[in-house]
């Protein structure tokens, strides 16, 4: 059992639910914890689920969302072939993988890993029977349990998620990979939660996948909490590929000491509904973060990146470059808010948002916003939706280049600015891949993870073959 | 005949810039046409190569026998128009090579041929860098991203040798060049000549015909070609200026 029967995800059931299974919920709490989620529960009872008439929500309706019926979990599922649902075959790329099933942390038979070179790695319930003390410092503290119904709701159930620990000082020798695949054969609603800790002077690649197994409908509400010590670096990437029928609200809540460095990508290829909330503190002077974005959206598909960045110290710098290609229904939203607060002096900040439509049924609803309490900065921000380039168009078909071709290369090469980012190379070469058959409508839910694809070796090539288009 | 140009009237957002060209090119042949600014000689080269901006009302082209006004502009490519653009468009993202590869490809497919392998490719592309004396970095470079005028030109006439076309426009091709950048260019299309092809160089100036002889001169006036001769009609031009031409078309207006 999953916990419950399928049906409507209102406040009230989600209220009853929590009331009726707490001391289940809360078996690994430190006590602390615990008082966080009664906390957390009251204060989503007061908000309730976002509607449109809120100004964060005005362009993201979750009523089709909700109109599906869901069982909600609150228990792992057990009967599950680890092997077969967790591998990634990106020729090349050797990473640490994390498996998360319905959100819940799976291992073979080790729960929580303790590296020689001090990384910790596994399941957050594990961890918080552990190290209380470690976790506490961290889980909770930066998520936005006040204000945001979807991260306090959160907050009361999620029961497990990843953790990685990385110490002071402490480089980790290959990039971590956490796959998160939702698997079932019912609707599920389910939320989980990650936490991950870089140690002063620490360094971590971390690739984080969204994927469906099937074509189930899902909600997932899942919060990460991501705190970058005194100059570490975090190299981020979230790659979401789930099935059509899928929506996801991640909610990444990132703080960052003096000197720390972060990009994070965020690649959205598929997905019903893909709601990410990008929320960055610089929380000490000269940090710097960038943020890249790409989406490819079709059908009736909806995506909406929300990137909040607070330039609460002096120094610090934050970019931020999201690139959409909108087909036939689909929809987007960027909304990007930096805010530079009063003491914030030679702070650098950049928006930019850019769209292409690919017809007049899709849309877009672009808002990068600057608030500056201070003369010392400097800041830009832009945002531009439009249609390819007619004069490229032009000059590629006159060198014999088909319409439907030439269309093909200058989204390629549009899309191209921010995967060109990508520091992995095995991971660029699949999602150049990837974004190649996105583009040629090629690419379905494959089995389990998006990454068992064939992939080629080298770098991609953009050779056409007719016979596909 | 290879092109064979009747009456031909375009026009753009309701303004007429064609008023009645009569023009026809054999293989074998470079042709070259003058003219004032603003006279219509790019529209000329955009309406045979087939931009869509411009509606032709009246005339007719003929292309190896074909109706070319029906043929799309890739189509016109793929028989072997090329048009070298006075100004090449910047393609931020898409590489020279990933560009010429996948024109190169197309061609071949709509000749019946199997498509070029990488090395086979790689290998024509060092040879026609060589002939346009392109340098080995620019290839891998966004096409025409960052580039001087200079290697924008070049890298045009790179592509035609690529693509080896039968009838090559060059509009302006000498514009912005300097004396170097000239040589290079006009180079190229020397060694590109043959029985067969053949090339209409448009220009405002006389210069480029120093290096490219063509074998007719056409002066295009206000829409219309007023005036056709062999190489010396160039020279004169550049003597008197464009001055005579509108003078003269001034008086046969009076005399009319």
């Amino acid at each position: 059992m999953q916990g419950a029967l399928k049906q409507n995800i209102t406040k009230e059931l989600m209220t009853g639910l929590y009331a009726d299974h707490r001391a289940a919920i809360a078996a690994n709490d430190y006590p602390a914890l615990t008082a966080r989620r009664e906390n957390a529960i009251h204060r989503f009872e007061e908000l309730g689920f976002p509607t449109t008439k809120l100004e964060a929500w005005k362009n993201t309706d979750l009523r089709e969302s909700f109109a599906k019926e869901y069982a909600v979990v609150l228990k792992p599922k057990q009967d599950v072939d680890v092997q077969k649902v967790f591998r990634c075959n990106i020729p090349h790329l050797d990473t640490a993988i994390m498996g998360q099933l319905n959100g819940w942390y799976v291992s073979k038979d080790v729960p929580l890993m303790e590296l020689g070179n001090g990384i910790i790695m596994g399941s957050l319930a594990e961890a918080m029977k552990k190290y209380p003390a470690l976790i506490g410092v961290h889980l909770g503290r930066y998520a936005d349990t006040n204000g945001d119904a979807f991260t306090a709701l959160n907050t009361a159930f999620s029961q497990d998620g990843v953790f990685i620990y990385v110490p002071d000082n402490v480089k980790s020798p290959k990039p971590v990979q956490i796959i998160n695949v939702i698997h079932n054969d019912e609707n599920l609603f389910l939320q989980s939660r990650n936490l991950i800790v870089l140690g002063k002077n620490s360094r971590l690649s971390l690739v984080h996948c969204d994927d469906s197994y099937n074509h189930q409908p899902s909600f997932s509400n899942v919060v990460t909490e991501i705190h970058l010590g005194e100059h570490a670096s975090l190299d981020h990437y979230k790659l979401q590929s789930l099935n059509n029928e899928s929506t996801l609200i991640s909610s990444v809540y990132f703080r960052m000491e003096a000197s720390a460095k972060l990009e994070s990508h965020y690649i959205s290829l598929n997905g019903g509904l893909l709601r990410n909330n990008i929320r960055i503190r610089f929380n000490g002077p000269h940090g710097d973060a960038k943020i890249y974005g790409i989406y490819l959206m079709d059908r009736k598909q909806h995506i909406d990146n929300q990137v909040f960045v607070d330039h609460a110290y002096p120094d610090c710098t934050s970019g931020e470059l999201f690139k959409g290609i909108l087909d036939e229904h689909s929809s987007g939203v960027f909304n990007g808010h930096v805010l530079v607060e009063r003491n914030a002096v030679r702070t650098n900040a950049y928006q930019s948002n850019k769209n292409i439509l690919l017809t007049e049924t899709a849309k877009v609803n672009s808002k990068p916003f600057l608030e500056i309490y201070n003369d010392d900065v400097k800041c830009s921000h832009g945002s531009t939706t439009g249609q390819l380039d007619q004069d490229a168009m032009y000059y590629l078909r006159q060198r014999g280049i088909g319409e439907d071709s030439a269309r093909m290369l200058l989204m390629y090469a549009y899309a191209d600015e921010v995967i060109s980012k990508i520091a992995i190379d095995p991971l660029r070469y699949r999602i150049e891949d990837m974004v190649k058959k996105r583009l040629q409508g090629e690419l379905q839910i494959c089995e389990a993870c998006v990454l068992h694809c064939n992939t080629p070796e080298q770098p991609v090539e953009f050779v056409i073959d007719m016979t596909k288009i | 005949m290879l092109l064979s140009i009747k009456n031909l009237h375009a026009s753009i957002n309701g303004k007429e810039i064609l008023k009645g060209i009569d023009l026809d090119i054999n293989q074998g042949e470079v042709h070259a046409i003058m003219g004032p600014n603003g006279t219509g000689k790019s529209t000329l080269a955009s309406v045979i190569a087939g931009r869509e901006v411009f509606d032709v009302t009246e005339g007719e082209i003929f292309y190896k026998n074909k109706n070319l006004l029906r043929l799309a502009v890739e189509e016109r490519a793929r028989e072997g128009i090329f048009l070298g653009f006075q100004y090449p468009v910047e393609i931020p993202g898409v590489s020279i090579t990933n560009f010429m590869r996948t024109a190169v490809n197309e061609l071949r497919k709509y000749k019946g041929l199997d498509p070029l392998s990488g090395g086979a490719f790689l290998k024509l592309m060092e040879e026609k860098k060589e002939l346009v004396e392109l340098t080995s970095n620019l290839a891998n470079r966004s096409v025409n991203e960052g580039f001087s005028g200079g290697e924008k030109k070049k890298n045009e006439i790179f592509q035609m040798a690529m693509l080896e076309p039968t009838l090559a426009i060059l509009d302006e091709t000498d514009s912005g060049l300097d004396i170097d950048a000239l040589r290079v260019v006009a180079n190229g299309v020397n060694k590109l000549r043959t029985k067969e092809n053949a090339f209409l160089v448009i220009t405002h100036y006389q210069r480029l015909l120093d290096y490219i002889i063509p074998d007719f001169v056409h002066v295009l006036f206000e829409g219309k070609i007023v005036k056709s001769g062999t190489k010396e009609l160039a020279l004169e031009l550049e003597e008197k200026g464009y001055d005579w031409i509108r003078k003269e078309q001034q008086d046969n207006g009076k005399a009319e």
